[in-house]
């Protein structure tokens, strides 16, 4: 059953991202990309990560999407019209080497040899304790420090926000 | 309700970090604070320059122990000690720098002191981080700062350039670095380096495929933090657009960081991975410093001469990285602090000559300048000459240290490919020289205007220049206690 709800999920992903590419109409494409958040965050909670789903849906499909959505607004985006081709010689080359890329992909995937760190932290363990006091958890305890040093990250692109973006200093 | 135990750390481990914050945010207040009676705005660089000082006396404190906190991701060590020093050093010799540089170009704001000081926290954090993640967030700090003080000259349309093509090209740099992160997560199942080495020498070296990926991207994310080639295409914008003071910083502290995190994820974590990294850095070494040597000789503009100049210093560094000795590691440190002293003294008289709206960065503007203010010449000749590595200076001994270290491992082709570069550098180093000395001047120096900050900063740099070259045995054997414990 579940297997059946990942294809159909994994199928609905990778089509809005594969429409958000060809799609000419931003705000379409950015509707696009809503629906690829949404999808993905169900992927997530397949996986039994339900905190992550959640922060997915509040913070990519909710508050980057509004933000996106309120500059094409504020743009006013037309329809993009067919603009010429800035990087020919790019093109060839850049197909190839996503068609090798993909390859590799597919064969890292096919070898099987992701295994991640499995020794506490089983799915009747994570259940039992609960996903968001388990990260919660983890980010005071084992992750504190680059977790403190995140608020000097915002606190930086908080004034370089600022510092660019301001008429008048 | 269960209790959440905070484990027990070391305060002094991050005390230096805690420092530096909090002068940042000092900064931040007494500019908004007293902004209009404080139309200098001195105290500001007087503030940030105790700050500096202080968090040099306490990260000194530690010296000689090993501290890991943090559950073992945050390395106090003298491997990470010797780069704070770097780090504070370059720092303070750029607010020295910055201080008269800021106020004639009208971008003396507060918050340029705020955001040196905290990219100086992102590197700590990157030399000193014994897990991924802690890198990786350390070079967050660092590279935003970073974007952000390149394009302070907000009305130049050259800087907004800069710092727009550093922020897109640095952000998609990021992206490889964590895919690579994420990849080895995936197959190794730790973040910590120690972890991960336990885990490649349990499997008897890599054999997985995804790890060996995730190596590849951690390498090109960091090598494009370090500006080698390929990964080079934003240096010489970036510092051409990029106010001088603030292209002093980049081209040591972040590279300096760049190269502590390369080392230790490299040495550490892929330690019994040599063979395969090590070809990939060998060829990167190769293409590094030939490119930025031979793209150096063609430049007419000195920041731009500068910057290929500072892609081929990487060259060298990769060159230490490759042989991956104790020497190379012990030689890294020892040129980068060389390369700190000639590199912020060659930008600082770059500063001292410019005037507002009239940069003064075509070479050819030097001529003359030998015999118009002799000491500045005699101490450019100096930086010039160390760059390209001719004794009795820095340079030279820090690239005979790397070069030794090549051959002492076995690299002696590099170790030639090496010299040959070197003596090519020698053409457009010395070509200043020769311009200062040998041509008539073909336009007016106006009257300088020296600070004197600048002057101590020019001074510093050529003690240290001088004084790494001359007496090298003491700073060499204080590196090479750093490298005992690395592995």
């Amino acid at each position: 059953m579940l297997a059946y709800l990942f294809y159909i999920v994994a199928a609905i992903t990778v089509t809005t991202a594969v429409y958000l590419i060809f799609e000419k109409n931003p705000v379409f494409g950015a509707l696009y990309l809503i629906q690829t958040m949404v999808s993905l965050a169900v992927l997530y909670i397949l996986l039994e990560a339900q905190f992550v789903a959640a922060v997915q849906i509040i913070v990519y499909a909710g508050a980057i999407m509004v933000l996106f959505l309120f500059v094409i607004m504020l743009l006013n985006l037309d329809i993009g019209e067919e603009t010429k081709n800035a990087l020919p010689y790019q093109r060839i080359p850049a197909i190839l080497m996503g068609i090798a890329l993909f390859t590799i992909i597919c064969i890292v995937i096919r070898s099987k040899l992701l295994q991640g760190k499995q020794d506490q932290y089983t799915t009747a363990f994570v259940q039992g304790v609960g996903n968001t006091k388990l990260i919660g958890n983890l980010l005071f305890t084992e992750y504190l420090l680059p977790f403190e040093i995140t608020s000097i990250l915002l606190f930086v692109a908080a004034i370089g926000a600022i510092m660019l973006a301001k008429r008048k200093l | 309700m269960t209790n959440v135990s905070i484990m027990t750390f070391n305060i002094l481990s991050i005390l230096p970090i805690l420092i530096l914050s909090g002068f940042g945010m000092i900064v931040l207040l007494v500019d908004v604070l007293s902004s209009r009676r404080l139309g200098e705005k001195n105290l500001l660089a007087y503030i940030s320059l105790i700050g500096i000082i202080l968090a040099a006396i306490f990260a000194r404190s530690p010296a000689g122990t090993t501290l890991f906190s943090f559950n073992e991701s945050f390395a106090i060590d003298n491997y990470s000690l010797f780069f704070n020093f770097i780090f504070l050093l370059s720092t303070g010799l750029t607010i020295l720098i910055s201080h008269s540089y800021i106020k004639r170009e009208e971008i003396n704001h507060g918050e340029y002191y705020a955001l040196i000081l905290f990219s100086t926290i992102g590197m700590m954090l990157m030399a000193a981080g014994a897990d991924l993640l802690n890198i990786f967030i350390g070079l967050e700090v660092m590279s935003i700062s970073i974007y952000i003080l390149t394009g302070f000259k907000r009305s130049k349309l050259i800087s907004n350039e800069a710092s727009l093509k550093y922020f897109l090209l640095g952000a998609f740099a990021t992206g490889f670095l964590l895919y690579g992160i994420s990849l080895v997560y995936g197959s190794t199942g730790a973040i910590n380096l120690k972890q991960i080495a336990s885990f490649i020498a349990s499997k008897g070296g890599i054999s997985d495929p995804v790890l060996l990926m995730g190596m590849g991207l951690i390498i090109i994310g960091l090598g494009f933090k370090v500006a080698s080639v390929p990964f080079h295409a934003w240096v010489p914008d970036v510092y051409e657009g990029a106010p001088t003071a603030i292209t002093a910083f980049m081209s040591v502290g972040p590279k300096a960081a760049g190269f502590a995190a390369f080392l230790r994820i490299l040495i550490t974590a892929f330690g019994s991975a040599h063979d395969e990294w090590q070809k990939i850095i060998y060829i990167l070494a190769i293409l590094t410093m030939t490119t930025g040597n031979v793209i150096a000789i063609a430049q007419t503009n000195i920041k731009r001469m500068l910057a290929y100049s500072s892609i081929a210093h990487a060259g060298y560094l990769l060159i230490a990285l490759v042989s991956a000795n104790d020497m190379g590691v012990s030689g890294t440190l020892f040129y980068m602090l060389a390369y700190t002293f000639m590199n912020i003294g060659a930008f600082a008289i770059v500063i001292v000559l410019s005037r507002k709206g009239d940069e003064f960065i075509q070479i050819n503007d030097y001529a003359g300048l030998g015999f118009k203010h002799p000491l500045l010449a005699l101490a450019m000749t100096l930086f010039m000459f160390s760059m390209a590595g001719v004794p009795p200076t820095a340079g030279f001994v820090g690239k005979f240290y790397i070069f030794s270290a090549a051959i002492k491992s076995g690299y002696i082709g590099l170790a030639v490919i090496g010299v040959i570069n070197s003596v090519i550098s020698v053409y457009y180093y010395l070509r200043i020289t020769v311009i200062m000395y040998m041509k008539e001047p073909t336009r007016e120096f106006a009257p300088l205007t020296i600070s004197p900050l600048i002057v101590a900063a020019i001074a510093i740099s050529v003690i240290g220049t001088l004084h790494l070259g001359i007496f090298p045995s003491k700073v060499m054997e204080i590196a090479q206690q750093a490298t005992l414990m690395l592995k």
